[in-house]
Formats: structure tokens, C-alpha cells, sequence
């Protein structure tokens, strides 16, 4: 599989939240402001690169081996929570300042869906290698990192418009929303 | 007193319907309302997988509250709801296998939905096994209105059709069926739902 390829397609033409539908409540969530955005993408990227590789790894060489797929959601998602905790001890200890950036988005991180729909769409995906899953799901945080930032600073500057009571606050996030993943339809095609 | 209290389950069970309906006013479970809804059957077959799992995790941990120490109360429920989830994963992929294609990943991933994990730490975890039962149905309905009517609407506006019946020939707004209308579809019915609770409340 070509790596830009898979890059290019994960970040514009398939973005994970503006046409997969995955990580929409922290889209939604943290994205009032620039810098929780940014916060956010660091922790989802940092949890969602280790849990692919660890979920990879236990696909092919426990599930698949033994013919207990079907422990596939069990077993990923026991992975995800147990990997949240442990990436947060470790950087407790190792960077602290790290810590204090990504700290508190990170136990919003289990019921993100956005890890572990990648986590199961790359070991779903037959081309894919563990080289290609991770580079598939770094490109797919990117991606995420992409929309929420954008969101964000469109929410930052929405703040100042006049909006018509009956949109106020929610529906117009939404109808922005929409707006910008018809902006991202323009992707498709090129890869 | 008797009378107080059967007030108060009804009250827990139509809750989730309307009132504190878990789409339109407290958001949680967005991913499956939007990824799912580009039909009405679509809907339907998501809100009532949810449905399924949510009220049988919302008993099993109202029963297992006692039992289950408070330190990993969060983990423990998380193997609780993915136990049913692929229940009802390997129920669709033999029964319904047109529905569990056309809903794909989503179906794994009602196990982290924000909203069963949400009802077991909120309200399974403190309450009698029937008041559970009952929140559970409530949520589990109000989530199911709440994808059948987004799909619904984007099918009418999108192919035309209801429940795949076609009623008028031609293409509808393909929009409303790609991802752009789901997000838009979902903007302005919040925005209609919120009209109607605020009218109700003066």
C-alpha cells in the first residue's frame, strides 16, 4: 500500500469526523476554543498511534491464532481503558508538562470512539501491515486534529456573529458543521 | 405515599423521550446518530440495538451494584456493556445480516457510547433493579425516536423515500443522504426541539 495514499485519503477524503462520523462528541465538546482543540488532538494522537499497534498486535497474534475473533470488542476496548490509565501514570512521572496539557482530556479518551473505530478499521483493512496501521492512524489524528481545529476557530469567531435566537449555541454548531464537511466533499476524487 | 411513587416511575420512564431525550437535548451518542441515519430502517435498526443494550447493562448493574468495588466501578461496566454488544453483534450478523452490513462499525461501537455508560454510572448504579429497567427503556426509546426521525428525514429529503418505499420519482437532495446532512438535519431539528420545550415551559 502507498503511504501518502493512505495518508492523503485519511486526513482530506474519508476525515474521520467530518465523513466517518467518529469522535463527534469531543468535535463537539472541546471545541469552543483553539487551545483545548489543540490539547485534545495531542492526547487523541498519543493514545490512538499505541492502541493501534497494541490492538494490531493481539489481532494477529492471539485472536486470529486461538479463532476467537469475536472477542474483538471486549478485548479492544479493555486495551483502550487500560492504555489511557497507563500512557497517564507514565507521563505523570516522565513529563509532567506534558501531563498538564493532555491530563485532563485523557480519560475522556476510553469512550472516544474515534480509537477504537481506527483500531478496528485497520486491523479490518487486509493491506494493512503493522507499518501501514500505524501510519494509518496518525494520519487519521491529524485528521482529527484538522476538523477540530478549524471547528474551533470558526466557533471562536461565530461568538461575535448575530445569530437568530432559535439557532443560538447548539444548532448552529451542527449547520456549521455540515457546512464545512460539504467544504471536505470537495476532497473526494483525488485519491 | 403509593401514589407519589408510581408518579415518580412514570416520570423516570418518559423522561428520556422527550424531556431529557438523550440525542436532542443532552447530546451523548452523536457518532451512531449521525453515521447511521441515512435511512429510517438504518435508524431504527441502530436505536434498537442501543435500546437492547442498554436496558440489559443498566439490570446487570443495578443487580451487580453491591458487589462491584467502587475503585473500578468504570472498567467493570465497560465488560459488562461490551458482553452485550457482541451479543447483539453476533444476534445481527445472523439474523439481520443486510441491517449489520449496512450499519458496519457502528455496531461494535455502541460499546462506547457515551449514553449506556453515562445511564449505568448515573443512574443503574444507584437505583432498584425496576427503576432501572424503566430509565433504561425510557433512554433507550427517546434515542430510538431520535435516530428513526433523523433518518427519516433524510431519506425524504435525500431519496425520496420512506422506509424504502419510494413515494415520488426522481433523485432527492443526495446532500441530505452524505455526510453534510446529517450534521444539518441534526442542527435544525435541535433547533425545533428546543422551540417546542421553550413554548412548553412558559
Amino acid at each position: 500500500m502507498d503511504y501518502v495514499l493512505i495518508i492523503i485519503s485519511a486526513i482530506f477524503v474519508n476525515n474521520i469526523v467530518l465523513a466517518k462520523f467518529l469522535g463527534v462528541c469531543p468535535f463537539m465538546g472541546v471545541s469552543t476554543r483553539l487551545s483545548t482543540a489543540v490539547g485534545m488532538t495531542g492526547a487523541v494522537t498519543f493514545v490512538m498511534v499505541i492502541a493501534t499497534v497494541f490492538t494490531y498486535l493481539i489481532q494477529n497474534y492471539v485472536l486470529v491464532p486461538y479463532g476467537i475473533e469475536f472477542m474483538q470488542t471486549i478485548t479492544f476496548i479493555l486495551v483502550i481503558a487500560s492504555l489511557v490509565q497507563l500512557v497517564e501514570i507514565v507521563l505523570k512521572k516522565v513529563s509532567p508538562p506534558l501531563y498538564q496539557a493532555l491530563g485532563i482530556f485523557l480519560p475522556l479518551i476510553t469512550t472516544n470512539c474515534a480509537v477504537l473505530g481506527v483500531a478496528i478499521l485497520a486491523v479490518g483493512n487486509r493491506d494493512f501491515g503493522l507499518m501501514e496501521s500505524v501510519v494509518f492512524a496518525a494520519a487519521n489524528a491529524v485528521g482529527f486534529g484538522l476538523a477540530l481545529a478549524t471547528f474551533a476557530g470558526l466557533r471562536e469567531h461565530m461568538e461575535l456573529a448575530d445569530i437568530p435566537a432559535g439557532m443560538k449555541g447548539i444548532p448552529i454548531a451542527f449547520v456549521t458543521a455540515g457546512l464545512l464537511a460539504l467544504a471536505f466533499m470537495g476532497f473526494s476524487g483525488i485519491a | 405515599m403509593m401514589e407519589n411513587m408510581s408518579e415518580n416511575r412514570k416520570n423516570i420512564f418518559t423522561r428520556g423521550l422527550i424531556k431529557e431525550n438523550a440525542v436532542f437535548v443532552m447530546l451523548l451518542g452523536l457518532c451512531p446518530v449521525l453515521g447511521t441515519t441515512t435511512s429510517a430502517i438504518n435508524g431504527l435498526g441502530m436505536g434498537i440495538a442501543t435500546l437492547f443494550v442498554l436496558v440489559l447493562s443498566n439490570l446487570v448493574v443495578s443487580l451487580a451494584k453491591s458487589i462491584i468495588p467502587d475503585k473500578v466501578r468504570i472498567p467493570a461496566y465497560i465488560v459488562i456493556i461490551a458482553s452485550f454488544v457482541t451479543i447483539i453483534q453476533l444476534l445481527m450478523q445472523a439474523y439481520t445480516p443486510g441491517l449489520y452490513d449496512a450499519l458496519g462499525i457502528f455496531i461494535p461501537l455502541i460499546v462506547v457510547n457515551c449514553l449506556i455508560l453515562g445511564r449505568a454510572e448515573a443512574f443503574a448504579s444507584k437505583n432498584s433493579l425496576f427503576d432501572s429497567l424503566l430509565d433504561g427503556l425510557g433512554m433507550g426509546l427517546g434515542f430510538t425516536f431520535a435516530l428513526t426521525l433523523l433518518g427519516a428525514i433524510r431519506e425524504i429529503l435525500g431519496s425520496l423515500s420512506i422506509f424504502g418505499f419510494s413515494f415520488a420519482p426522481g433523485d432527492g437532495m443526495l446532500v441530505f443522504v452524505l455526510a453534510p446532512g446529517g450534521f444539518l438535519g441534526l442542527g435544525y431539528i435541535i433547533s425545533v426541539m428546543n422551540r417546542i420545550t421553550k413554548k412548553k415551559l412558559k
